[in-house]
């Protein structure tokens, strides 16, 4: 179609109204709030899903470190609710009253510099957005300008994922060192403990989710999305088209980052703490194996590639918790080696080309073989035809 | 100074360009000129530096030592996509396109709007997009082929495509590197004719290693060896240098 690109295809908007009806009616139906808050908790991995389809999948730009946005984001949102529980009369036992308690514990007297703007709600909200988006910025513009991508890229976000977990265990008088930020309450006086407020807080999620990928679609069906595309493949026809390489790089991972902190300070919320285990080389590597075995060509498969796997993991990790990360890397290795498209290279190959055969084979009888149906012949014909 | 004097004239001013990996001089101290409306043949052995002259005008390489003036402007000083923004447009010499969209959006990639990134974005595909696209479509022959991805093309309709990326830029300056190499016969013949109709109105530069299209086509031949200036001048000149004929030409 020489038309502007449809903002979402037939098969996406499918795709979409299947997730929300699956998110919006049947698992809020079909799960006690227990379990609910659990796919929450599997949802705020599907931002960073997101953000890892538009960098990774469209632009080839493999990030190791999205943990880093995640904590980011989850951190700014702790922070907030953290000095929120940490009232005067809350933290009257402590020798410093009204500083968060692990503070008090490491003998500090006042409440650093850093940590004061986050009294307010609406200063939380901009630096979860911000800051990271400005983190990545840096990352992005130190090293897309100097021409680093590909392998020693992600080796490189690898690192800052190490050095960022480091930073936080050792500053333990800031940040909550290992045991992270706990013990949050109240968000403006709300308890975000209890089953109302997961409930509450699981659907202010959904709604956050799919902005993201009305977002993330908008970026990838507009120009932008194709000269990424188009970079993957032959950066230096981009750059010699008149394009800046970098700064369509630094956006997209900026982009990814955005989407990885909204995750990160909903996470926050829907769990009620934040720590380095969420931040460093392990998890941030998981998150990529989620897009992986979703699809990362496809912003819906890697959607439910995170629900899947986050799903398995909880029911093989209840059972076998020495065997699951054997299994994960199996599952990465599986999906690298044999569908480097992941379920949704799957859904498109095989389920969707043989409905489609079998769809046109009943509608044309049983006098056509149904070859029409299937995607790429009539092309391959015409491409063919014309050497 | 007659080096100001030149600035004015040409339209490219290479002069005393000088390129050096690791000692190894693949462009030593090279001058020449070129015209507004020239079309200029790049002629010479393998390895005599003629795609390293290209890459060093548009930017891919960096220039040891010596200029590069385009229009008045200084090249060497500039970043790739100044360079193409400036006029200079280049061929790679392997197709250079874009595999997995169609042949509409990568011609569509190449239209000179929108190339930062809010630009990009906001970008709308409109009737002036679509006509210049599809022009330039029937020009490089693939007009039918708009809506398949680009990966289905053949070798030679995939050079085509990327000469067509480059003429919907607009360059002052057109750079090609091998334009028929790997072609069939009649992909070969295509393509002459396609490039004769281009050279009408554009600048060019090409290198070509094929003599009957370098005949064909060159207002003036430049025959490099080992990265320096053999012979210069009208293609009967230049196969008449025995020079030429001893390093290249000959046998």
């Amino acid at each position: 179609m020489t038309d502007n690109p449809r903002f979402l295809s037939r098969g996406e908007l499918l795709a979409m109204a299947v997730l929300a009806l699956l998110l919006v009616v049947i698992l809020p139906l079909a799960l006690d709030i227990f379990r609910l808050n659990l796919v929450a908790k599997y949802l705020t991995y599907a931002f960073v899903a997101i953000g890892l389809v538009l960098c990774w999948g469209n632009g080839g730009i493999l990030s190791l470190g999205q943990g880093v946005f995640f904590g980011l984001g989850g951190y700014c949102m702790a922070m907030f609710l953290k000095l929120e529980a940490s009232s005067v009369e809350n933290t009257k036992i402590q020798s410093t009253p009204g500083i968060p308690d692990f503070m008090d514990w490491n003998q500090l007297t006042a409440l650093p510099f850093f940590w004061q703007p986050f009294h307010s709600l609406v200063f939380t909200i901009v630096a979860i957005l911000v800051v990271p988006a400005l983190f990545a910025f840096i990352i992005g513009a130190a090293m897309f300008k100097r021409r680093v991508g590909g392998v020693y890229f992600a080796i490189i976000t690898q690192a800052v994922a190490a050095i960022l977990t480091i930073l936080i265990i050792g500053q333990q008088g800031y940040t909550g060192g290992i045991n992270g930020i706990t013990d949050l309450r109240t968000l403006k006086g709300w308890d975000i403990r209890t089953d109302g407020a997961k409930f509450i807080l699981y659907f202010v999620e959904v709604v956050l989710l799919f902005g993201c990928i009305l977002a993330a679609q908008f970026i990838r069906r507009s120009k932008l999305g194709r000269i990424l595309v188009a970079m993957r493949e032959k950066e230096d026809r981009v750059r010699f088209s008149g394009y800046n390489v970098a700064n369509f790089k630094i956006f997209a991972f900026c982009a990814a980052a955005v989407f990885a902190a909204v995750g990160g300070a909903m996470f926050t919320l829907e769990v009620g703490f934040m720590s380095p285990s969420f931040v460093g080389i392990v998890p941030s590597i998981e998150m990529v194996i989620y897009t992986a075995v979703g699809g990362r060509l496809s912003i819906f498969g890697a959607i439910y590639g995170t629900l899947l796997v986050n799903w398995a993991k909880t029911s093989f990790s209840e059972t076998f918790p020495e065997l699951w990360l054997f299994g994960l890397g199996a599952l990465f290795i599986a999906v690298v080696l044999a569908f480097p498209n992941g379920l949704a290279g799957i859904w498109r190959d095989h389920v969707q080309a043989r409905l489609g055969r079998l769809l046109s084979r009943l509608r044309a009888g049983s006098t056509k073989t149904g070859w029409a149906a299937r995607p790429g012949a009539g092309s391959v014909a015409d491409g063919a035809a014309a050497e | 100074m007659t080096i100001g004097f030149h600035q004015k004239d040409f339209l490219l001013a290479v002069e005393g360009l000088t390129v050096s990996f690791d000692g190894f001089k693949a462009v030593n101290d090279l001058s020449f000129y070129v015209d507004e409306n020239e079309i200029r043949v790049i002629i010479g052995p393998n390895g005599a530096g003629k795609t390293t002259v290209l890459d060093l005008i548009c930017g891919k390489t960096e220039a040891t030592s010596g200029s590069i003036r385009f229009r008045g402007q200084e090249l060497t000083r500039m970043t790739e996509n100044q360079i193409v923004e400036a006029g200079v447009g280049r061929k790679f010499q392997t197709p250079s396109i874009y595999d997995d969209l169609t042949v509409f959006e990568n011609l569509e990639i190449s239209y000179p709007r929108g190339r930062s990134v809010v630009g990009a974005l906001a970008f709308r595909r409109d009737a002036a997009v679509r006509e210049r696209v599809e022009a330039i479509a029937e020009m490089i022959f693939l007009k039918d082929r708009l809506d398949i991805n680009a990966d289905l093309l053949s070798h030679g309709q995939k050079q085509w495509l990327e000469i067509g990326m480059l003429l919907i830029q607009e360059p002052a300056l057109l750079m090609l590197d091998e334009p028929v190499a790997g072609m069939s016969v009649s992909e070969r013949i295509k393509t002459a004719e396609l490039l004769k109709r281009i050279i009408k109105n554009h600048t060019v530069l090409v290198i070509e290693h094929d003599m009957k299209f370098v005949e064909d086509i060159a207002h003036k031949v430049t025959v490099l060896h080992q990265g320096q200036i053999l012979s210069e001048g009208k293609m009967e000149k230049v196969k008449a240098d025995p020079k030429v004929i001893e390093v290249y030409l000959g046998h």
